[in-house]
C-alpha cells in the first residue's frame, strides 16, 4: 500500500507574520518557520495506517529550501521517503498553481492508495487545496475527516463542519483531509531523526513535473495582490468591574450600540 | 448586462441567508443567475425567493442523488453553468462546503480563485483580511472567470424583486468512483441556531466556562441573543465543547457583529479567529488578561454571575418587545 501525505511549512502562528512591500508574499526571512500543525498530524495519520498496513509512506511538500525541514520532521517521525518540489517560479503561487503542482507531485508516485492532508493550513486557511489536489487527479474527497478506517480497498471516515456530522465512504484511491482532532502527533526519537538523515528526499522543479509544458502558458498565479494595507491593532475600550451591575450596564451600552 | 452565477445554499425549504448576500453582491458585477443543486422539485419552491433578491434566472440540477455526495454535485452544476451561460463571475458562500466547491470549480477552469472576500467592487476586486486581522488586502483575478467566496456576513442582503425564469440544467450522474458518498448525517450540536461562520452574534465560551455543564450559560445567552455558541482552542482541547465550534487559528474565523467571550484569556490563537468582529465584549475574572487589549467592552468578573444576569435583560426585553 502507497500513503502520500501533504505536508506545508508555515509560519509561526505564535510569532508576527508580515508581507514583503514588494510583491506582497509572505515575508519569510522575518517568520519562524515550522511544519504546520494540522498536517503534522496528516503525517501522524500516515504513520499509524503504515505500522497497521504494512504501507510505504511518501511525505510531498512544495517550499523553498526551507521546506526541506519539514519534509525531514515527517521523515524522523517515520514516512520512508520524501518529494521536495522546489522551484523559484513557484514563488507567490496561488492556491490552483498549488493544487496542479501537489497532484502531479502526487502522480509521480506510483499506485497511490491514500493521499492524506491538513483540512486547512494555518496560514492561508484556503481549505480548498486538498479538494483541489482530489479534483484533479480524479480521486474521491473525504474533507475535515477526525476519524479513518481502511477496509477492503474502501475508505471509511467521520467528517466534522459546522453543518453537521456525516459517515463518508469511497473506493481507494482517495483523498482524506484531516481536522486538527484526529490524533496527537508523536515525537520524532533520535533514532528517527538520524535515521531521516539516510533517507531519499528527490528535489523536483517544475520542468520535472511538467515536461511538456508550455512554460509560456504555465501560469504561477490568476489573481494578483493589487494593494495590501497593515490593519490598525484594535484598540481597548471600557473596562469595567462587576460591582454585581455590570450585566445591566453590558445590556445598556449594547442597547445603545443597537446590538440588541 | 453580463451574467454572474451565484451558488444558492439552501436547505430544501429554505434558501440561507448567506446566498440572499450573494445576490446582492453579484449585482454589483451583472445579472445575478441562481445554480441550484437539489431534490426534484427543490427549485419550483425556492425560486420566488431568489428572485425576490435579484435573481434574473435560475438554473436547476435536480436529482435523486444531489444529496448523496460532499461538493461533486455542485461542482459539476457550475461547470456545466459556466460552459452554458459565460459568466463574468462565480460567487459561492464561503462555508466549509463552499470554499471546496469554489476550489474545485477554479481548478477544473484553470481559473483565479479568490476566497474569504469581505467585499466586492464593481471591476471584480475584492477585499480580504489575512493573517488572522493583521492586513487587509485587495485582490483580483488575472486570468479566466473569477470565482469568488464571499464570507458570509460581509453584505446586507437587499430585496430586488423581479421575475426568474427556471431552466433544467442536465448534469451526468455524480461518478462514485471519484466522490465520497454520504452513508449517515447527523445533525449540527447547534440545532436550531445559526451557524457559527453566518451568525451575527457569537458568544464563546473558554476555560473559564469550567467544564462541559458550564457550557450551557455561554448557551443560554446565545439562544436569548438568536446568536452562535462558539469555544476557544482551550476549552475545546479540555473536552468542553465539541471542535467544530472552535474559534481560532485552527479552527473558525468569525467576523460578527457581536462577538461576546466568556472566560477566554485570549490567546493569539483565539484573537486571529475574531478580532475581525464589530463589537467584542468580553467577560473574565483576570483583569491582565489579553483579551481586555482587543474588547470594546470589558466585565472583570465572574461569567457564572454577569452572563446570566445578560441573558435576563435580553429575555425581559425580546418577551416585551
Amino acid at each position: 500500500m502507497n500513503i502520500v501525505v501533504l505536508v506545508k511549512q508555515v509560519p509561526d502562528t505564535a510569532a508576527e507574520r508580515t508581507l514583503t512591500g514588494t510583491d506582497h508574499t509572505l515575508d519569510r526571512e522575518n517568520s519562524d518557520l515550522v511544519l504546520d500543525e494540522i498536517n503534522e498530524r496528516a503525517a501522524e495519520e500516515a504513520l499509524t495506517l503504515k505500522e497497521e498496513n504494512d504501507a510505504e509512506v511518501t511525505v510531498v511538500s512544495m517550499g523553498p529550501d526551507s521546506a526541506l525541514d519539514a519534509i525531514r520532521k515527517v521523515l524522523a517521525m517515520g514516512a520512508d521517503r520524501g518529494i521536495h518540489v522546489c522551484d523559484d517560479r513557484l514563488r507567490g503561487a496561488d492556491v490552483v498553481t498549488t493544487a496542479k503542482v501537489l497532484a502531479a507531485a502526487v502522480g509521480t508516485v506510483t499506485d497511490v492508495d491514500l493521499v492524506l492532508a491538513g483540512d486547512a493550513a494555518t496560514d492561508g486557511q484556503a481549505s480548498a487545496v486538498p479538494a483541489m489536489v482530489a479534483e484533479l487527479l480524479g480521486l474521491p474527497q473525504l474533507t475535515h475527516v477526525r476519524e479513518l478506517a481502511l477496509d477492503a480497498g474502501r475508505v471509511r471516515a467521520e467528517r466534522e463542519t459546522d453543518s453537521g456530522e456525516a459517515t463518508l465512504g469511497a473506493p481507494l484511491p482517495a483523498l482524506v483531509s484531516v481536522t486538527e482532532k484526529i490524533n496527537e502527533p508523536r515525537y520524532p526519537s533520535f533514532k528517527g531523526i538520524m535515521a531521516a538523515k539516510k533517507k531519499p528526499v528527490a528535489t523536483v522543479g517544475l520542468d520535472d513535473l511538467f515536461p511538456d509544458a508550455d512554460h509560456a502558458a504555465f501560469l504561477v498565479t490568476r489573481t494578483r495582490v493589487v494593494e495590501a494595507v497593515p490593519r490598525p491593532a484594535r484598540a481597548a475600550g471600557t473596562v469595567v468591574t462587576d460591582d454585581g451591575s455590570a450585566a445591566r450596564r453590558l445590556f445598556d451600552h449594547l442597547l445603545a450600540q443597537k446590538l440588541l | 448586462m453580463p451574467d454572474v452565477l451565484v451558488l444558492v445554499e439552501h436547505d430544501g425549504a429554505r434558501v440561507h441567508k448567506s446566498t440572499y448576500e450573494l445576490l446582492t453582491a453579484a449585482r454589483r458585477l451583472g445579472d445575478p443567475v441562481a445554480v441550484l443543486v437539489g431534490a426534484p422539485g427543490t427549485a419550483a419552491r425556492l425560486r420566488e425567493s431568489l428572485a425576490r433578491y435579484g435573481a434574473t434566472r435560475v438554473y436547476a440540477a435536480e436529482s435523486t442523488e444531489a444529496g448523496e455526495f460532499v461538493g461533486s454535485p455542485a461542482v459539476d452544476a457550475l461547470y456545466l453553468a459556466v460552459r452554458t451561460v459565460d459568466p463574468v463571475a462565480v460567487l459561492v458562500s464561503a462555508t466549509t462546503d463552499g470554499k471546496e466547491v469554489a476550489g474545485r470549480l477554479a481548478a477544473r477552469l484553470d481559473t483565479g480563485l479568490l476566497t474569504d472576500a469581505v467585499d466586492l467592487d464593481s471591476s471584480g476586486t475584492v477585499t480580504q483580511i489575512v493573517f488572522g486581522g493583521a492586513y487587509t488586502t485587495r485582490s483580483e483575478v488575472t486570468h479566466g472567470i473569477p470565482v469568488i467566496a464571499l464570507r458570509p456576513g460581509s453584505f446586507d442582503p437587499e430585496e430586488h424583486p423581479g421575475d426568474a425564469v427556471e431552466h433544467a440544467l442536465a448534469v451526468p450522474p455524480v461518478d462514485p468512483a471519484v466522490s465520497a458518498r454520504v452513508t449517515a448525517r447527523r445533525a449540527a450540536l447547534a440545532g436550531d441556531r445559526p451557524a457559527l461562520t453566518e451568525a451575527s452574534v457569537v458568544v464563546s465560551g473558554g476555560r473559564g466556562v469550567a467544564g462541559a455543564d458550564g457550557f450551557k450559560v455561554v448557551e443560554e445567552l446565545a439562544d436569548a441573543l438568536r446568536g452562535a455558541v462558539g469555544a476557544s482552542r482551550a476549552a475545546v482541547d479540555a473536552g468542553y465543547y465539541p471542535h467544530q465550534y472552535q474559534v481560532g487559528q485552527t479552527g473558525k474565523s468569525v467576523s460578527p457583529q457581536l462577538y461576546i467571550a466568556l472566560g477566554i484569556s485570549g490567546a493569539i490563537q483565539h484573537l486571529a479567529g475574531m478580532q475581525t468582529s464589530k463589537t467584542i465584549v468580553a467577560v473574565n475574572k483576570d483583569p491582565e488578561a489579553p483579551v481586555f487589549g482587543v474588547a470594546d467592552y470589558g466585565v472583570v468578573g465572574d461569567l457564572f454571575s454577569v452572563a446570566p444576569q445578560l441573558t435576563r435583560e435580553v429575555a425581559a426585553r425580546r418577551g416585551g418587545s
